[in-house]
């Protein structure tokens, strides 16, 4: 295994970043009612999580750590994302309608999804470089739309089945969250990266 | 809906049960899974949150006068983001054994959506000292919950609550370790959630 297919597989699946790391759950409870709105916001989250990654990147490096600004972080992260959904959003629904349709009420959401923030963050605790960090954004991309799709199905299903009343809704989903989970922690120490 | 205006006291009580965030509104879900894994994380997480919650609360409600509606939302952020920064450097300097227990979930506060939540419902619309109020409500709420899931998944899956120990050494030799996994948090907020439910069917 090399260094990057690891980078993919640990976010990917070992770390998922949904069933074991646990950012991003409001989404992942609140889309996945359906199967369409969870790719519709699977992709809108891969897209983000890309462009995000290498905005962040560039301007840690090339600004924050030459000007001694590491203090601002948080809220330079948080603005630019901020402020790249805002731009993607207008530049789609100009030049790709397409695809706007596709994923376009999905990407305002996007802004407090903290997958996003989580892998800008991650990116430069863990000391990645750029092209690492970009396999690192597509593994949590991927990971997200895995899981998230995966538990899309089960709650398409969970609609239809009868459940004892007081487990109806949220409480029945947080126990398939954690069945799923529970399959994903099999995962543990594959290829030898650990949790 | 009656035309009463609420108390000063139902800004404060709202929050902790009514409304609790995190168990009945069902949102900043992420700190209240990923920090539990022991009641004593769990209350090093609340009180980070809480932090930012009511001085956020309190800033917001100050300068909600001069800032237009159009770019609140900006404002709000920085707003969240100064105090987070705060408490993100104050934890590494002052705890840093629990700093890397919370790890990225520190930053991750600035998108916790009991904060601009509150910021928009509450903040930008009420007085400094209501404002003071609900914020330190919806904290307490936050911490409550944060407080017993840690609580029951240190003892499941450790024996322990905040460190002391309240099982036989049997059951410690051999405890159930899943509760501190991922899929333990999972559960554990779903049969909290089932009993709530089961509570407010009942009435």
């Amino acid at each position: 295994m090399t260094n990057l297919s690891k980078i993919f597989i640990g976010a990917f699946l070992v770390n998922n970043i949904l069933l074991m790391r646990f950012i991003a759950l409001c989404s992942f409870f609140g889309v996945s009612t359906s199967m369409d709105t969870s790719v519709g916001m699977s992709a809108a989250v891969v897209f983000v999580t890309m462009l995000a990654a290498w905005v962040c990147w560039v301007l840690w490096h090339a600004l924050l750590l030459p000007l001694g600004l590491e203090f601002l972080r948080t809220a330079v992260f948080i603005l630019v994302i901020a402020g790249l959904v805002q731009f993607v959003e207008m530049f789609l629904k100009k030049y790709v309608r397409g695809l706007y349709s596709a994923m376009g009420i999905y990407l305002p959401l996007i802004t407090t999804n903290c997958a996003i923030l989580a892998v800008t963050f991650l990116n430069v605790d863990y000391g990645y470089n750029l092209l690492q960090a970009t396999i690192y954004a597509l593994g949590v991309g991927g990971g997200y739309s895995l899981a998230i799709i995966l538990f899309a199905a089960i709650r398409e299903r969970l609609e239809d089945s009868p459940i004892s009343p007081s487990f109806r809704g949220y409480p029945i989903a947080f126990v398939g969250a954690s069945l799923i989970s529970l399959a994903f922690l099999g995962f543990a120490n594959l290829f030898g990266i650990s949790v | 809906m009656t035309a009463k205006k609420p108390s000063r006291l139902s800004y404060l009580t709202t929050g902790i049960i009514k409304e609790n965030p995190t168990l009945i509104l069902m949102i900043g879900l992420c700190p209240t899974l990923a920090t539990t894994t022991s009641a004593g994380d769990a209350l090093g997480m609340s009180a980070a949150a809480s932090f930012v919650l009511i001085l956020s609360n309190v800033v917001i409600s100050l300068v909600r006068k001069v800032v237009q509606p159009s770019i609140r939302i900006p404002i709000f952020i920085i707003i969240i983001s100064t105090f987070v920064t705060i408490i993100d450097y104050a934890l590494q300097a002052y705890q840093p054994s629990l700093y890397r227990v919370l790890g990225v979930f520190v930053p991750l506060i600035v998108v916790n959506c009991i904060i601009l939540g509150r910021a928009e419902a509450f903040a930008y619309g009420h007085g400094v000292f209501d404002s003071f109020l609900d914020g330190l409500g919806n904290s307490l709420g936050f911490t409550l919950l944060l407080v017993v899931m840690g609580s029951v998944r240190e003892f499941f899956a450790v024996g322990t609550i905040f460190g002391k120990v309240v099982t036989p050494a049997w059951y410690r030799s051999a405890p159930l370790l899943f509760m501190i996994f991922p899929p333990g948090a999972f559960f554990l907020i779903g049969i909290l959630k089932a009993l709530v439910v089961k509570f407010k069917l009942g009435k």
